[in-house]
């Protein structure tokens, strides 16, 4: 700051102008440069697409309207497929569950073990880090296509790939809240010969247990399309029943209709239950 | 507290206290047990006992072996002249004759391949003859209505295959096949192979030194073109492992994940002040916008990207276009509650200066969201380089194609191994990278995210 009580008001006015007038090129340049990228970037994608944005532009809503048309036209099909496919939708959530509380479990082991102040062994804290930024940086379907070669299609392939993420992505958040965790209890624990374990369940876990399980509810939401997606390319659930659908081509959009309807329907419905409880979990109403 | 409801009396208190132990007992115990229960019904429903027997652990095997090994085929076939020796039995990785491995030699008529640890392999006129240590020799003789196997005396040992049209064998060194027209012998060499220069390469072969050598010299192996650009481009468009695709395809995820980030952001800012209670020009405007948000998000990036495929074809911008829509509806959520936490004194203030609606929101209220949404922002930009890599799988573009494209074909599993690798560091680039514009644009204390 160049402002000094000894210069007079003209000084500081003058002063001031110029900083602002800087911060303001300054911002301006960065958001030119901001600007140029993000068109350049749209540019080359555009180029590099089989199909042009402005020639697809105006057929966005084709495949849509084709879909609605079909699924009204066929409208008295309509709960039929749904039932039909509601087996599938339901292994999709039941892997986006397991992979979640594995996940979940498997963090909670990880992310005790990589806080400082709590941590069993306080030297390998850096190992259970980056192992946990290891598990982070992974995208799951590299996991699950390597998974499906060795054990064959189907959901588990799926589940091992998104528990593995899940362990990784919720350890990080849980040893933020553990850092946060009051050591009190734990010395206290430690003050009557408690074991590592018994200070983690007692003095920890309660503590920490309404925000591992509004992360873990948040997580489970994430997974849900993680495990539509996974089924897309390769794993079980309604994901490969939507690919088989799709193949069908028009005249049968009605199943894939129905199964764009269960999905949106499921995540929708998932999204507000689990928004509903992270409120009263971490606001305690 | 149901204690302190009790009174003083002291066996209600202790009546009561005893209730709330027997219900966290009961919770404690509950809770595992249901969790135990659900883990035991879905072992059942994704038949994982079955797994044992649908699982192929051969594949594993060899997934495992070819990523740190390779093997070179050494193949004589009889309607062709001539042995050929080629590294993984690819056209683009086949040694120019004379130009052989060490371990392969000619012998008058025969080629003499040492497999190492004195196994050697003869492809003699007559026939092919194996030396197993410890085993003895295995003579294999080509015929017109097949082959036929000479092995030491005794019951065959289970490492060789042999039937009347072809012997299969593999020991420890490598693997041998023979059939009526052709011999082939596989060695296995630990390593990525031609991972820096083909074999056509001027620069093949060489060791670190003498490519530094050949870099700073001025005696030019291609005329007209430095060493280095000479070796830069034998690097770049090596046949074998396409090194400048990958970087192509790298680039691209990221640029898949860049546009998508920044252009739900975009779309999503104004969108987020009709959608906040204390910004919107009215419920229904409210309600509304809170609507498309909602189904933006709950028709999710899958759906999104196979419509939008549809319009668009498969590649890049199609990936991003539909990472723009579902995000435009996460963000839409997250930055409207954020608008809707704003402290309204600083508002207030500018008010007092007499500035119109415009001028609150820039002055009163962008300052204060600015630092939430940036650190979200980029916060996502490192998670949608992960969902780019998934999208780019379904859309055709990106690492995520290249990396189904090399496990779908199922044999270059080095490939697979270095695209994990490279996406992993690609991903965790983007995280290091992420985390230190936030702290440079925020500064120090980054604002909590209750973002994935």
């Amino acid at each position: 700051m160049t402002l000094t009580n000894t210069a007079g008001p003209a000084a500081i006015k003058a002063d001031y102008t110029a900083m602002v007038q800087r911060k303001r090129l300054y911002s301006g340049a960065l958001l030119i440069v901001f600007v140029a990228l993000l068109a350049a970037g749209f540019n080359l994608a555009d180029r590099r697409n089989a199909g042009g944005f402005w020639d697809g532009l105006h057929k966005i809503l084709d495949f849509p309207a084709e879909l609605l048309g079909e699924a009204i036209g066929k409208a008295p099909a309509l709960p039929g497929h749904l039932l039909y496919y509601f087996p599938a939708m339901l292994e999709t959530i039941n892997i986006a569950a397991v992979s979640t509380l594995i996940g979940a479990l498997i963090a909670i082991v990880l992310s005790l073990l990589s806080t400082r102040g709590l941590a069993r062994w306080p030297r390998l804290i850096p190992l259970f880090r980056r192992m946990m930024d290891i598990m982070r940086a992974l995208p799951e379907i590299v996991i699950a296509l390597v998974l499906i070669f060795i054990l064959g299609g189907g959901p588990i392939p799926a589940m091992i790939a998104i528990a593995f993420h899940t362990a990784g992505a919720l350890g990080k958040l849980f040893s933020e809240v553990n850092e946060n965790a009051d050591l009190k209890p734990v010395e206290g624990l430690a003050s009557v010969g408690a074991s590592w374990l018994q200070r983690m369940w007692l003095g920890v876990l309660p503590q920490v247990m309404p925000n591992y399980l509004s992360y873990a509810l948040l997580r489970f939401e994430i997974n849900v399309r993680a495990s539509a997606i996974l089924g897309f390319v390769g794993a079980g659930g309604i994901g490969a029943e939507l690919r088989v659908a799709i193949s069908w081509g028009a005249g049968r959009y009605d199943a894939a209709a129905a199964i764009f309807l269960l999905l949106f329907l499921t995540i929708v419905a998932i999204d507000q239950v689990s928004s509903h409880y992270r409120n009263r979990l971490v606001k305690g109403r | 507290m149901a204690i302190l409801e009790a009174g003083l009396d002291l066996p209600a208190r202790k009546a009561a206290a005893d209730r709330i132990f027997a219900r966290k007992r009961l919770f404690s115990i509950g809770v595992p047990a249901l969790i135990m229960i659900y883990l035991a019904y879905v072992i059942f429903a994704f038949d994982v006992p079955g797994i044992a027997a649908r699982a192929k652990m051969e594949n594993a095997r060899i997934l495992l072996a070819d990523t740190y090994s390779y093997q070179t085929h050494v193949e004589r076939d009889n309607r062709r002249a001539g042995i050929k020796v080629a590294i993984e039995g690819e056209s683009k990785g086949t040694y120019a004759a004379g130009k052989w491995p060490d371990w392969v030699r000619q012998e008058g008529e025969a080629t003499v391949i040492d497999l190492g640890g004195d196994h050697v392999v003869r492809f003699d006129p007559d026939a092919v003859r194996y030396d197993v240590p410890g085993y003895g020799l295995l003579t294999i003789v080509q015929r017109q209505d097949g082959v036929s196997l000479e092995a030491p005396y005794g019951p065959l040992p289970d490492w060789i295959n042999a039937s009347d049209t072809r012997v299969a064998l593999a020991t420890s060194a490598g693997r041998l096949t023979v059939t009526r027209t052709r011999a082939e012998v596989f060695r296995y060499s630990v390593g990525w192979e031609l991972f820096w220069f083909t074999l056509d390469s001027p620069f093949y072969g060489k060791s670190p030194g003498e490519l530094f050598a050949m870099a700073i010299s001025s005696d030019q192996v291609r005329p007209g073109q430095s060493n280095l650009s000479a070796m830069a481009s034998d690097f770049w468009n090596n046949a074998m492992w396409r090194h400048g695709d990958v970087a192509w395809a790298m680039f691209e995820t990221v640029l898949m994940a860049f546009l998508g980030t920044m252009g739900a952001a975009i779309a999503a800012f104004p969108l987020a002040f009709l959608s906040a209670r204390r910004f919107a020009p009215g419920l229904a405007v409210r309600f509304g916008v809170r609507r498309i948000f909602d189904f933006l998000r709950g028709v999710d990036g899958l759906n999104w990207t196979i419509v939008l495929s549809r319009a668009f074809g498969p590649g890049p911008l199609t990936g991003s276009l539909a990472m723009v829509l579902t995000d435009t509806g996460t963000f839409g959520k997250l930055f409207s509650e954020a608008l809707e936490n704003v402290d309204e004194k600083q508002v207030e203030g500018v008010r007092s200066t007499g500035a119109n609606a415009l001028q609150r929101s820039r002055f009163g209220v962008v300052p204060q969201v600015a630092p939430v949404i940036l650190s979200q922002v980029l916060y996502y930009l490192e998670s949608n380089t992960r969902s780019a890599t998934v999208i780019g799988a379904i859309v055709g573009g990106g690492i995520g194609l290249l990396l189904t494209q090399a496990i779908q074909t199922q044999k270059d599993w080095e490939e697979v191994s270095y695209y994990i690798v490279l996406t992993l560091l690609m991903v965790m680039m983007m995280d290091v990278l992420s985390g230190w514009l936030r702290r440079k644009l925020i500064g120090g204390s980054s604002a909590s995210t209750s973002a994935p």
